[in-house]
C-alpha cells in the first residue's frame, strides 16, 4: 500500500469529477477526521487515517503473508471505474431515476431504457458520468448519458439513454473480483 | 403385523393413489369412531386428537395431521404411518392405560421389519411419560436404564441421529424439553434480517419492503434492528435494497454476541473469525464506523464474502486479514474489545445442516474444544486490559455442548486474568456450573445459553469476559506446592477477587489444592503470606538458572527501576505489571513473583503502536 503517484493522482480526480464534480473537495476535506487516498494491488482505498495506521501495522509484522483486502475501496485503476457507493448523496452532481420496474435489469448488468427512466438531472449532456438512482433515492450504480437531457424526452421508448458501467448487484456478481 | 409388510412393498405409490387410500382409511375411522369404538376406546382417541390440535395448528383432517407430523421424514414413512392409521388407534388406546417395555423377541422382530414410525413416536411419548413419573408408571422388575436405553434407540430411529449426539443431547436436556428440542430441528427457523443503520432506519425499510410485497414483523423487544420475514413475493436476497446495502439476512442468534459486545465508538475491536461478515458489520454500525475493526478470518475463500457484505453495507472502518486465530496476538494486539466466534461442531445448528445428526462423534467434539481453548487463550491475550473503555471479550458458539461451552470457558478462566461478568442479555438460560462429571466455577451462571425450541432461534451460546490484568499467570506449574504458594498469596493479598483469582491462577487443579487454599484464606497472616513465598521462590530457583538470576535481580530493584527499564525490555506484561505495582505497593510481592517469570513466557506481544502509545502513556505518568 502507498500513497499515489502524482499522475495517479491526476488519473483517480479526473475520473471522480466525471461523477461527482466540484464536490470533490467535500471528500478530501471532511469535518469527521482526515481522510487519504492509498493504492493497494490496482486499487485505489479511500481511507480515515487511523484505520490507514492501523492497516500499516499488519504491513510491518508479516509483510510476506499479507492478503488482507481493505475496506474502503473507492476505485479502481484497470476495469473500469467501479467504486463502493458509499458517497454522500449529496456528492453526485448528475443522477439518474429509474423506475421500479427498471431496477432489477438494471441490477442485472443492463442499460437504462427511456422507458425505465424515472426522472434526470437538467442539463445532463451526452457521455457525463451519472449515478443511478431507484425511485426510492436508493444508490444504484454508475453510468453515463447516452443522451442529453433535452434528447431524452424525444426519444422512442426502447432506446438506450444511460449506459451501465457498474452497479451495487457486482457485490453479489462478481464477488471474487472485490478482494 | 400384515400392515406393515405390505407397505413396504408399496413405496413408490403415486400420490393418487396414496390420498385415494387414505380417504378410505378416513371413512372406516369415522364409521367405526360413530358406531363401533368402545366408550374407553372414544374417550382415548378423544385425548389423542386434542393433543394433535394442540400441538399442530391444522385439525381440519387426519390426513392433514399426518402430512404436518411426519414432515422431514420421506414419502415412504408416510405411506407406512397412513396404512397403519387404524390399528394405531387400537394399540394407542393400549398404551395409554399402561405402557409396558417390549420383550426382547418383539424389538428383535423390530430389527427385520421395516419400522413403523408412527408407532416408534407414540412409545417415546409414552415412555417419556413413564420416565417423568418413574415411581408411579413404572413397571414392575423393571429398571430406570431399560426404559432409556428403548427410549435412545426410538429417537435415534425416529429422528435419525447416531446414537453418540443422542445420548450427549439427553444429558443436556430434561426428557421432556428433549423432545421438543428434537422437533425443533425439524423445522427450519425464521429468515431474520439486520437493519443497516449506518444506512437507513428500521422503519423505512420496513416500509420499502413491505412495497415490495415481503410479509414481516420486527424480531422482539430486545433488538432495535432485526425484522423477522415471514413470506415474500421476491427473493430476500436480491432486492435494490439489499444489494444497496439496507440490510443483512442475519439469524437472530447472530445479533446477541455482537449486543454482548457492545463496542463503543473510537474503539479498536478485533472479530477474529468474520466470515461472512455479519457480526463484523452489526458491530461497525454500532460503533457508527468510527474506530478500527480487525476483521480476520483463517479461511481466504470465505473472506471474499466478508469483503463483499463489508463494501455492501458501506462499512469503512475494517481492516480485513487472514490469519490463524491463534497467531493473534503475536501479529497483533491491544485491543479494546474481541468477539471470538469459535468454530464448532454445528450442534445448534442442526435445522440449518442436518448433516451434523449423523458425522460428529466424541473426537470431534473434542478436537473442537481443544481449538477452541487455544482460540480463547490467544483472544484473551490480545485484549488490552488497561483499556479505559474496554478489556472485555465475548465468545460464542453455534454448538450447545458442554465441552465446547462451559468446559472451554472455565479453562481459560483457570489459565488466565478474567473473569465472567452479565452479557446484558436479558434472557436465555444460564450456562451449567455442574454437568456429570464436571465442575465449574460458580460465575459460569453469568453465560448465556439459547436454544431453538425455547427462544426460536439457532442454539447457541455466550460469554463474556473482563479481562483485569495483562500479566499471564505462569505456565505449567508442575508440583501442587508451588500452586499453593501462588494461590496463597492470590488469597490473602486480594480478598476481593478471591474466587476467580485463585481459579486463575491454578494450573493444575486436583482436589485436594481447595482443601489447602481454603486453610490459606483462613489463616491470611502474613506470617503465612511469607513462607509461601519464600516456597515459591525456593521452587522456582531450583527450577532454571537464568530464571534465578532474573529474580535476584528483581527482588534487589526498587519500583522505579524496574519502571526505567520497560522501554529497553519491551514486555508490555511488564510494563503493565510495573504499573500496577506503582498504583498500590500492597501488591508488589506478588507481582515481582509473576515479572520473575514474564519474560519467558512472553507470548502476549502487542502491536508496535500500541506498545508506544503506551510508553508515551506511562512517560507522561512520570
Amino acid at each position: 500500500m502507498r500513497p499515489l503517484t502524482e499522475e495517479e493522482t491526476k488519473t483517480m480526480f479526473e475520473k471522480l469529477s466525471k461523477y461527482i464534480g466540484e464536490n470533490i473537495k467535500l471528500l478530501v476535506d471532511r469535518p469527521d477526521g482526515t481522510y487519504c487516498f492509498r493504492l493497494h494491488q490496482d486499487r485505489v482505498y479511500y481511507m480515515r487515517t487511523q484505520a490507514f495506521r492501523t492497516f500499516t501495522v499488519f504491513w510491518k509484522f508479516v509483510p510476506d503473508k499479507w492478503s488482507i483486502g481493505t475496506k474502503c475501496c473507492f476505485s479502481m485503476f484497470g476495469s473500469g471505474s467501479r467504486y463502493a457507493d458509499n458517497l454522500k448523496p449529496s456528492c453526485p452532481q448528475f443522477k439518474v431515476w429509474v423506475k421500479p420496474g427498471a431496477e432489477q435489469t438494471f441490477l442485472y448488468g443492463n442499460h437504462v431504457l427511456k422507458s425505465g427512466l424515472g426522472r434526470i438531472t437538467e442539463n445532463t449532456n451526452q457521455y457525463q458520468g451519472v449515478v443511478v438512482y431507484s425511485m426510492a433515492d436508493v444508490p444504484l450504480g454508475f453510468g453515463v448519458a447516452a443522451k442529453s437531457t433535452q434528447e431524452c424526452r424525444r426519444v422512442d421508448p426502447m432506446s438506450i439513454v444511460v449506459f451501465h458501467q457498474a452497479d451495487v448487484g457486482e457485490f453479489i456478481r462478481n464477488e471474487d473480483a472485490l478482494t | 403385523p400384515e400392515p406393515n409388510v405390505w407397505a413396504g412393498c408399496s413405496n413408490g405409490s403415486s400420490s393418487l393413489r396414496r390420498s385415494r387410500r387414505e380417504k378410505q382409511t378416513l371413512q372406516c375411522q369415522v364409521s367405526k369412531n360413530l358406531w363401533e369404538l368402545l366408550p374407553i376406546e372414544r374417550a382415548a382417541k378423544k385425548e389423542k386428537k386434542l393433543k394433535e390440535s394442540m400441538a399442530l395448528s391444522s385439525d381440519d383432517d387426519d390426513d392433514d395431521d399426518d402430512e404436518m407430523e411426519e414432515d422431514g421424514d420421506d414419502d415412504e414413512q408416510k405411506s407406512d404411518a397412513d396404512m397403519d392409521e387404524e390399528d394405531g388407534i387400537q394399540t394407542n388406546t393400549d398404551d395409554v392405560d399402561n405402557f409396558r417395555l417390549p420383550s426382547a423377541e418383539e424389538s428383535e422382530k423390530e430389527g427385520v421389519l421395516s419400522v413403523d414410525l408412527k408407532t416408534v413416536h407414540q412409545r417415546i411419548k409414552d415412555n417419556i411419560d413413564v420416565l417423568c413419573n418413574f415411581s408411579a408408571k413404572r413397571e414392575e422388575g423393571k429398571d430406570r436404564a431399560e426404559y432409556l436405553s428403548l427410549l435412545k434407540k426410538d429417537l435415534c430411529t425416529y429422528y435419525s441421529y447416531n446414537d453418540f449426539l443422542i445420548e450427549k443431547l439427553m444429558d443436556i436436556f430434561p426428557l421432556s424439553e428433549l423432545v421438543d428440542f428434537l422437533e425443533a430441528n425439524e423445522i427450519q427457523r425464521p429468515v431474520t434480517i439486520r437493519t443497516n443503520t449506518l444506512k437507513t432506519r428500521r422503519r423505512d425499510l420496513a416500509q420499502a419492503l413491505i412495497n415490495r410485497g415481503v410479509n414481516l414483523d420486527p424480531l422482539g423487544k430486545w433488538s432495535k434492528v432485526g425484522l423477522v420475514i415471514y413470506d415474500s413475493s421476491v427473493p430476500v436476497g436480491a432486492t435494490p435494497e439489499y444489494l444497496a446495502g439496507h440490510y443483512m439476512l442475519q439469524g437472530a442468534s447472530s445479533f446477541l454476541p455482537v449486543m454482548a459486545l457492545s463496542p463503543q465508538e473510537g474503539e479498536l475491536v478485533l472479530d477474529m473469525s468474520s466470515a461472512p461478515g455479519g457480526k463484523t458489520s452489526y458491530m461497525a454500525q454500532l460503533m457508527r464506523n468510527t474506530g478500527v475493526i480487525v476483521a480476520n478470518d483463517a479461511n481466504a475463500e470465505r473472506l471474499k464474502s466478508v469483503v463483499g457484505n463489508l463494501h455492501r453495507l458501506g462499512v469503512t472502518n475494517a481492516v480485513v486479514c487472514n490469519y490463524d486465530g491463534r497467531q493473534f496476538p503475536k501479529v497483533m494486539g491491544g485491543f479494546d474489545r474481541v468477539l471470538l466466534d469459535a468454530p464448532c461442531s454445528g450442534t445448534g445448528v442442526i435445522a440449518k445442516d442436518p448433516a451434523v445428526k449423523t458425522s460428529k462423534n466424541e473426537a470431534d467434539i473434542l478436537r473442537s474444544a481443544h481449538l477452541q481453548k487455544e482460540l480463547l487463550l490467544s483472544a484473551i491475550d490480545s485484549v488490552n486490559a488497561t483499556s479505559a473503555s474496554g478489556g472485555y471479550l465475548v465468545y460464542c458458539t453455534c454448538s450447545i455442548t458442554v465441552e465446547e461451552n462451559e468446559w472451554v470457558v472455565d479453562y481459560a478462566l483457570k489459565k488466565r486474568n478474567v473473569k465472567l461478568v452479565p452479557t446484558g442479555l436479558d434472557f436465555g438460560k444460564e450456562g451449567f456450573t455442574s454437568f456429570k462429571k464436571f465442575r465449574f466455577h460458580p460465575s459460569l451462571r453469568l453465560t448465556r445459553r439459547f436454544y431453538p425450541h425455547s427462544h426460536n432461534m439457532d442454539g447457541f451460546f455466550v460469554a463474556k469476559f473482563k479481562k483485569f490484568s495483562n500479566v499471564i499467570p505462569s505456565a505449567s506449574v508442575g508440583k501442587d506446592e508451588t500452586t499453593e504458594g501462588a494461590e496463597a498469596i492470590e488469597a490473602t493479598d486480594s480478598p476481593k477477587d478471591k474466587p476467580s483469582k485463585g481459579k486463575t491462577t491454578k494450573e493444575t487443579v486436583p482436589a485436594k489444592t481447595d482443601a489447602v487454599k481454603q486453610k490459606a484464606k483462613t489463616n491470611g497472616t502474613t506470617a503465612a503470606k511469607k513462607s509461601a513465598n519464600v516456597k515459591t521462590k525456593g521452587q522456582q530457583n531450583s527450577q532454571t538458572g537464568p530464571k534465578k538470576a532474573k529474580i535476584a535481580k528483581m527482588d534487589g530493584e526498587t519500583v522505579k527501576k524496574a519502571h526505567g527499564k520497560n522501554p529497553a525490555m519491551k514486555t508490555p506484561e511488564q510494563t503493565n505489571a510495573s504499573k500496577t505495582v506503582k498504583k498500590d505497593g500492597s501488591r508488589f510481592e506478588k507481582k515481582q513473583t509473576k515479572k520473575g517469570k514474564s519474560p519467558l513466557k512472553m507470548k502476549n506481544r502487542m502491536g508496535k503502536n500500541k506498545f508506544k502509545k503506551m510508553k508515551h502513556k506511562l512517560q507522561k505518568n512520570k
